[in-house]
């Protein structure tokens, strides 16, 4: 996946809001999980509720360590006999080895866990267009699944794994299919968008971040990392503390203890924020009070925004900070997150 | 690769041309590509005097920041307000609606360093 194609970063992420826009999504991974005892296996792995999952249903989650930090963010997806999970490209190796790992403690002896990040390929089909350009490529088959839902379907003859979710904030899907047919299924998306009049264009990295941004998700490695818990991330809402999980004695002791940070989105005038910028107080101290994890333009809500870590003193709607940028302090203030309200929760 | 063919370049690919008894500056055609959507311009105030190679503003596009170096010694004059509300406008005509500066020169000799459009076009090419 390129950082951009030559239509240009912001324009991509316009035509996804707009329209439909494809995005390359090989590098993502998918690891397998199914045999005895697999459902309970994957409830105490992973961080949401997940038992309650019906076949087809897909849910966002994280993997967590013993001390409560976050290794992973997911997609899971319960499959007719099988648990389909998604992976980050650069924690998919090290995803694989714990869950393996995992199963060496807790798992039955004949679970099975089986990476198929190499013979998958991962598309996204993402806009407000999205689902119309998918149900004429599946005769249909797609406007019929409810978001945070998955089917499987033919298209052009090639078996694909639909789920109706994204990284975008716009409503559309996910593509899992034989990776030997990559070129052909894209092809034909774009193809069958030209044909029906429906604006349809390849969108690289710098789109794909900006669009996540927007609409609040977090990219590990920054929102999130193996530095960070969920709780100051803003993520408890996807930690299930009904049920037993690896990491839920840890935050329960961070939660008993106090935050000592909290993630906070905040609007910038006079530069543009990046990963890294120092954020200080506004009183004149030039106190620094925390970092910038991710900042940009952001092409929708037409604003220069940043997400910082910063005590939760300075972490309410409204309070004024400053942002270093080149070395000199920019006026800010901590809005509210998301700047963008996905389509499918209006 | 556009080139303003009465205009004289920096290695840094900044771009003076004279109008009247001023110069106005902005990046090239090469430089706007090479960096993608510009999203931010910073300009100087105005009246205030750079030396050559001295740095009187920054473009960010999606990708990074970039200092933007005086072609010439100076003192500003004008600077392009409409790249506030549309920074775009340095990649859709950078010689045009996207220029960022006007200054009186300080040291009109300095015109004689510059790269002319053919040495420019040569030199951005190697890139």
């Amino acid at each position: 996946m390129p950082i951009s194609y030559p239509t240009g970063a912001v324009e991509e992420h316009l035509i996804t809001r707009r329209s439909a826009g494809l995005f390359d999504i090989d590098h993502m991974g998918q690891i397998e999980i199914s045999g005895p005892g697999a459902d309970e296996f994957v409830s105490h792995a992973v961080s949401s509720k997940v038992i309650d999952m019906k076949d087809g249903d897909a849910r966002y989650s994280l993997l967590l360590d013993e001390a409560g930090l976050v290794l992973d963010d997911l997609f899971v997806y319960k499959l007719p006999g099988r648990w389909w999970i998604v992976v980050n490209a650069s924690n998919r190796e090290a995803d694989f080895a714990w869950f393996k790992k995992l199963a060496g403690k807790t798992g039955t002896p004949a679970l099975k866990i089986i990476d198929h990040s190499e013979a998958t390929y991962m598309i996204a089909v993402q806009g407000p267009r999205a689902i119309e350009l998918m149900d004429l490529v599946s005769g249909k088959a797609v406007s019929v699944l409810p978001r945070f839902t998955s089917g499987e379907l033919k298209i052009g003859g090639i078996p694909v794994l639909f789920g109706r979710t994204g990284y975008t904030g716009e409503d559309g899907g996910e593509l899992f299919f034989p990776a030997e047919r990559a070129v052909e299924l894209w092809e034909l998306l774009l193809a069958t968008g030209a044909k029906h009049g429906i604006e349809t264009k390849a969108i690289g990295l710098a789109a794909r971040d900006s669009l996540r941004f927007e609409a609040g998700m977090p990219l590990h490695g920054h929102e999130i990392s193996p530095s960070i818990n969920p709780l100051e991330a803003g993520f408890k809402w996807a930690c299930d503390f009904e049920k037993d999980f690896v990491g839920k004695a840890a935050l329960e002791r961070i939660q008993a203890e106090g935050l000592k940070r909290k993630l906070a989105g905040i609007e910038v005038s006079g530069g543009v924020p990046r990963e890294g910028y120092e954020v200080v107080a506004a009183d004149g101290s030039l106190k620094l009070i925390g970092s910038c994890v991710a900042g940009m333009f952001c092409p929708t809500a037409k604003k220069y925004a940043a997400n910082v870590f910063v005590p939760p003193e300075f972490a309410k709607v409204g309070t004024k900070v400053q942002v270093l940028i080149h070395g000199k302090p920019k006026d800010a203030v901590v809005i509210k997150r998301p700047l963008y309200i996905p389509a499918y929760r209006r | 690769m556009n080139i303003d063919k009465n205009a004289r370049y920096r290695t840094s690919h900044e771009y003076a041309r004279k109008e009247g008894a001023e110069v106005v500056a902005g990046i090239s055609d090469h430089a706007q590509d090479s960096l993608g959507d510009i999203v931010f311009v910073e300009l100087p105030e105005l009246g205030k005097s750079f030396k050559q190679g001295e740095a009187f503003g920054v473009v960010e596009s999606v990708k990074a920041a970039s200092d933007l170096y005086m072609p010439m010694s100076g003192k500003i004059t004008a600077v392009n307000g409409d790249l506030q509300g549309d920074p775009s406008l340095v990649n859709k005509d950078c010689y045009g609606k996207g220029w960022m500066i006007r200054f009186s020169p300080t040291n009109a000799g300095e015109w004689d360093g510059l790269m002319d459009a053919a040495a420019y076009e040569k030199e951005a090419g190697k890139e």
